[in-house]
C-alpha cells in the first residue's frame, strides 16, 4: 500500500512542473499570443528560484524570485512582440535559446550547492491518516498552487468580464479593438502571467522534484507543456489532465520495469508521449469544437492603425 | 535601399576589422586544441570531466596551447558542422567527446588529414583519428563490492541510460562485484532513455528507492539520483565525476574520469609530431580512471577489501570478467580462469547470471 502510495506521489512530483507551465501558456496563447519561449521562462524561473533560495535561505523569497523572473521574460517577449510587432515564433525561439544561456552564466556559481526539504502541507492527525493523509494533505505547497491556479483559471475564463475581453481579443482583435477594448495591455497582462507560471514550473523542477540546479535541467519539458496546450484544445481542465497522464505515464513505466515487466524501454519512453497523444486526440475529435476553442488570431501581430 | 547599402558597408567593413583576429598569423607557433562537448560543462558529471582535462592541459603547456571548447553539441548534423568549424580555423588537434560523434569526426577528418582527431568512446579510426576511452568496468566492479556490502535490503537500483554495450558491461561488473561479496544481492535496472535529464533521473531514482533498493548506481550524467538518495537516506554511486556535494551522506564512492594525462600526452605528440593513430583504452592502472575517496558511511573492512580489488585490478592480477561465468540463460560464457577479451567486452550485449529482467535490444 506504501508503494502505490508512493506511486501517485511520484506522478504528482512529475506532473505539477507541466502544469504549471501549460496553464500559463494556455492563457497567453487564448489571448492570441504564441509564445515559443516556454521552455526558456522554466529555466530562468529554475536558476532565479534556486539562486535566491540559496542566497536568503527562504523558499518563499526564491518561488517570488522565480515568479518575477519568468514574468520579466515574458516582458521582454511582449516588448518585441507586441510593442515592436517582431514575428512571434522566431521571437519565442530566441527566447528559449537566451533563457538557456542566461540561465547557465548566472547559475556557474550554484551548481553543486543544495537547499533544505521543500515545506509540505502538514495538518495533525489528518496528515497522517493513511493514503489520503500524505497524498490529499501532505504534499508541498506548491503543488496545491498548481491545482489551484487551474481551477482559477476556468473560473477567470467562465466566470469574470477580464476573462470575457481576454478570450474576445485572441478571436479577433480587431474586432475587439473597435469596441474599444486595449488589445496590447491584455496581452501583456496574459504574457506575464504566462511567464510567470512558466517561472514556477522551473522553481519546482529545481526546488522540489530534483532539488538541485543543473545547466538545460529542464530537459525539452517547455516544449511537451506547448505541446499540452494544443492537445487540450486550449481547456484547462484537460490541460492539467494530459499533464498528469504525462506523468502518470512516465512514473509508471520507471516502476514497471523495477518489477522487472520486460518491455522494451524504447517503447516505454515513447509512451508517455503516446498516450497523451492518443487520449487529447480521443476527447477533442469533435473537430468543430476544436476549431472553436483554438483562438483565431493566434500568434497573428496586432497593429492599431490610427 | 540607400540603407541597405549602408548597412552592407558598414558590415564589411566590420568584417574586415574582424578578420585579423580570426587568422592570427602571429600565433601561429602556438598549438591549438579543439574540444567538442556533448553536454554543459556545468553537468557536474561527463562533459565537466573533459572540461577538467582541458583545464590541465591549459596548466601543463600555458602559452603553447590555445584552447577551444564548444558546449552543448547535439550529436547528428550540428556536431559535423561544429568540428568542421574548428578544424576550417586552423586547430591542429581536435577532441570529440562523446560516441555520436564518431561519425561526423571520420568525415570531417578526411577532409582536414593535415588535422588530428581524437574520437573518445568510438571504434573506428582512420590515418588521422585515433580513439580513446576509460574501462568504466574496473570502476564499477569496485562499486559495486561496496555496494553489496552495504545493501541492507540486498537490493541494488541502476539507472541505465541506452542499451549500449558501455552500459550493459558496467551493469555486469557492477552485479559481478556485488555478487563476489554478497550471494543474495538483487539489481532493480530502470532504463530512463536519455543520458541527461535531471528530473526524469530523479524520478527513476524515486521509483528504485521507492521499490527497496538502498544503493543506487547510474550510467546517466546529472546528480540528480545523488541528491534524491541524500534525501531517502540511502546510498549511492557517483558517476563520472565526484558528486560529493550533492550526497555528502550517500555517497559511498565515485568513479572519476581522469582524462587529463591523456590530453597532455597527446596534445605533446601532436607538438613533437611523434602522434600516430592509435587505440587507447585506459582504467585504474593507467590513471584513466580513480575511485573517488570512500565516503563516511563505509566501514575500515569493507574500504579494505575494495582497495584490494581496486589494486589487483590496476596491477592486472584480477579482471571482473574471469571464468567461470555463465550468461543469463545459463550458457556458458568463459572457462574457469579465463578472461575476457577485449573484443567480447566492447560488444558486450547480454547479462551475466543472476541479473533478472530482460535486457532491452
Amino acid at each position: 500500500m506504501d508503494l502505490f502510495v508512493n506511486i501517485l506521489l511520484g506522478i504528482s512530483i512529475a506532473a505539477t512542473p507541466l502544469v504549471f507551465a501549460a496553464i500559463g501558456e494556455l492563457v497567453v496563447e487564448k489571448s492570441g499570443v504564441l509564445n515559443l519561449g516556454v521552455e526558456g521562462m522554466m529555466i530562468i524561473g529554475a536558476i532565479s528560484g534556486f539562486a535566491v533560495t540559496i542566497e536568503t535561505g527562504s523558499f518563499i523569497l526564491g518561488i517570488l524570485a522565480s515568479i518575477v523572473a519568468g514574468a520579466l521574460m515574458a516582458f521582454l517577449f511582449g516588448v518585441l512582440t507586441q510593442s515592436l510587432l517582431a514575428n512571434q515564433v522566431a521571437t519565442g525561439l530566441a527566447l528559449t535559446m537566451f533563457g538557456l544561456g542566461l540561465a547557465a552564466l548566472i547559475g556557474q556559481d550554484y551548481s553543486g550547492k543544495s537547499t533544505g526539504d521543500f515545506p509540505k502541507l502538514d495538518i495533525p492527525f489528518i496528515s497522517d491518516l493513511p493514503i489520503v493523509g500524505p497524498l490529499i494533505f501532505g504534499q508541498d505547497y506548491l503543488l496545491y498552487l498548481s491545482i489551484i491556479l487551474v481551477v482559477a483559471v476556468i473560473w477567470f475564463f467562465n466566470k469574470t468580464r477580464a476573462g470575457l475581453i481576454i478570450r474576445a481579443i485572441g478571436e479577433n482583435h480587431d474586432a475587439a479593438h473597435t469596441i474599444g477594448y486595449p488589445v496590447v495591455l491584455y496581452r501583456y497582462y496574459a504574457l506575464l502571467f504566462g511567464g510567470a507560471c512558466a517561472g514556477l514550473g522551473g522553481a519546482y523542477l529545481s526546488l522540489v522534484q530534483t532539488p538541485i540546479w543543473v545547466e538545460n535541467m529542464t530537459a525539452g519539458r517547455g516544449w511537451i507543456a506547448l505541446a499540452l496546450v494544443v492537445f487540450a484544445a486550449w481547456r484547462p481542465g484537460r490541460a492539467l489532465l494530459g499533464a498528469y497522464l504525462f506523468g502518470g505515464i512516465t512514473i509508471l513505466q520507471l516502476h514497471s520495469q523495477g518489477f522487472g515487466i520486460n518491455i522494451e524501454p524504447q517503447i516505454l519512453a515513447m509512451l508517455p508521449y503516446l498516450a497523451t497523444i492518443v487520449v487529447l486526440v480521443l476527447i477533442s475529435r469533435d473537430k468543430t469544437k476544436v476549431r472553436l476553442n483554438a483562438p483565431a488570431s493566434l500568434a497573428k501581430s496586432f497593429y492599431a492603425s490610427t | 535601399m540607400k540603407r541597405l547599402f549602408g548597412m552592407i558597408w558598414v558590415l564589411g567593413a566590420l568584417a574586415l576589422l574582424a578578420a585579423p583576429l580570426v587568422s592570427t598569423p602571429a600565433y601561429a607557433q602556438k598549438t591549438k586544441v579543439g574540444f567538442v562537448y556533448v553536454g554543459p560543462i556545468g553537468d557536474h558529471g561527463w562533459s565537466y570531466q573533459h572540461h577538467q582535462g582541458l583545464l590541465e592541459l591549459k596548466k601543463a603547456f600555458g602559452d603553447k596551447v590555445e584552447t577551444t571548447h564548444v558546449e552543448n553539441v547535439s550529436e547528428g548534423p550540428d556536431a559535423e558542422r561544429v568540428i568542421q568549424q574548428l578544424a576550417q580555423a586552423g586547430h591542429n588537434i581536435i577532441f570529440t567527446t562523446s560516441f555520436g560523434y564518431m561519425n561526423p569526426t571520420l568525415k570531417v577528418a578526411k577532409r582536414f588529414p593535415n588535422v588530428k582527431f581524437e574520437h573518445s568512446t568510438g571504434f573506428k579510426r582512420s590515418k588521422n583519428v585515433s580513439t580513446y576511452n576509460i574501462r568504466f568496468y574496473e570502476g564499477r566492479y569496485v562499486a559495486g563490492i561496496v555496494a553489496g556490502k552495504m545493501s541492507k535490503s540486498n537490493t541494488i537500483g541502476y539507472i541505465a541510460s541506452f542499451p549500449i554495450p558501455e552500459v550493459v558491461m558496467g551493469i555486469n561488473a557492477a552485479y559481478l562485484g556485488a555478487k563476489s561479496v554478497n550471494p543474495d544481492v538483487k539489481f532493480k535496472i530502470v532504463w530512463v532513455s536519455t543520458w541527461f535529464d535531471p528530473g526524469k533521473e530523479a524520478d527513476a531514482a524515486k521509483a528504485l528507492s521507492d521499490q527497496g533498493a538502498d544503493v543506487l548506481f547510474q550510467h546517466t550524467d546529472s546528480p540528480a539520483a545523488m541528491k534524491l538518495a541524500e534525501q531517502k537516506n540511502i546510498s549511492a554511486i557517483g558517476q563520472a565525476s565526484d558528486m560529493k556535494a550533492f550526497g555528502p551522506n550517500a555517497q559511498l564512492t565515485a568513479l572519476v574520469n581522469n582524462w587529463g594525462p591523456y590530453y597532455v600526452s597527446r596534445v605533446k605528440a601532436a607538438m613533437d609530431g611523434s602522434w600516430k593513430s592509435t587505440d587507447t583504452w585506459g582504467g585504474i592502472g593507467q590513471n584513466m580512471l580513480n575511485i573517488a575517496a570512500w565516503g563516511s558511511k563505509v566501514p575500515a573492512d569493507v574500504a579494505k577489501l575494495a582497495e584490494k580489488a581496486r589494486d589487483d585490478i590496476a596491477s592486472g592480477k584480477l579482471h571482473p570478467f574471469t571464468g567461470p561465468l555463465k550468461k543469463q540463460d545459463g550458457s556458458d560464457f568463459l572457462k574457469a580462469g579465463e578472461v575476457i577479451s577485449d573484443k567480447d567486452l566492447s560488444g558486450m550485449n547480454f547479462y551475466v547470471q543472476g541479473i533478472d529482467g530482460k535486457l532491452p535490444k
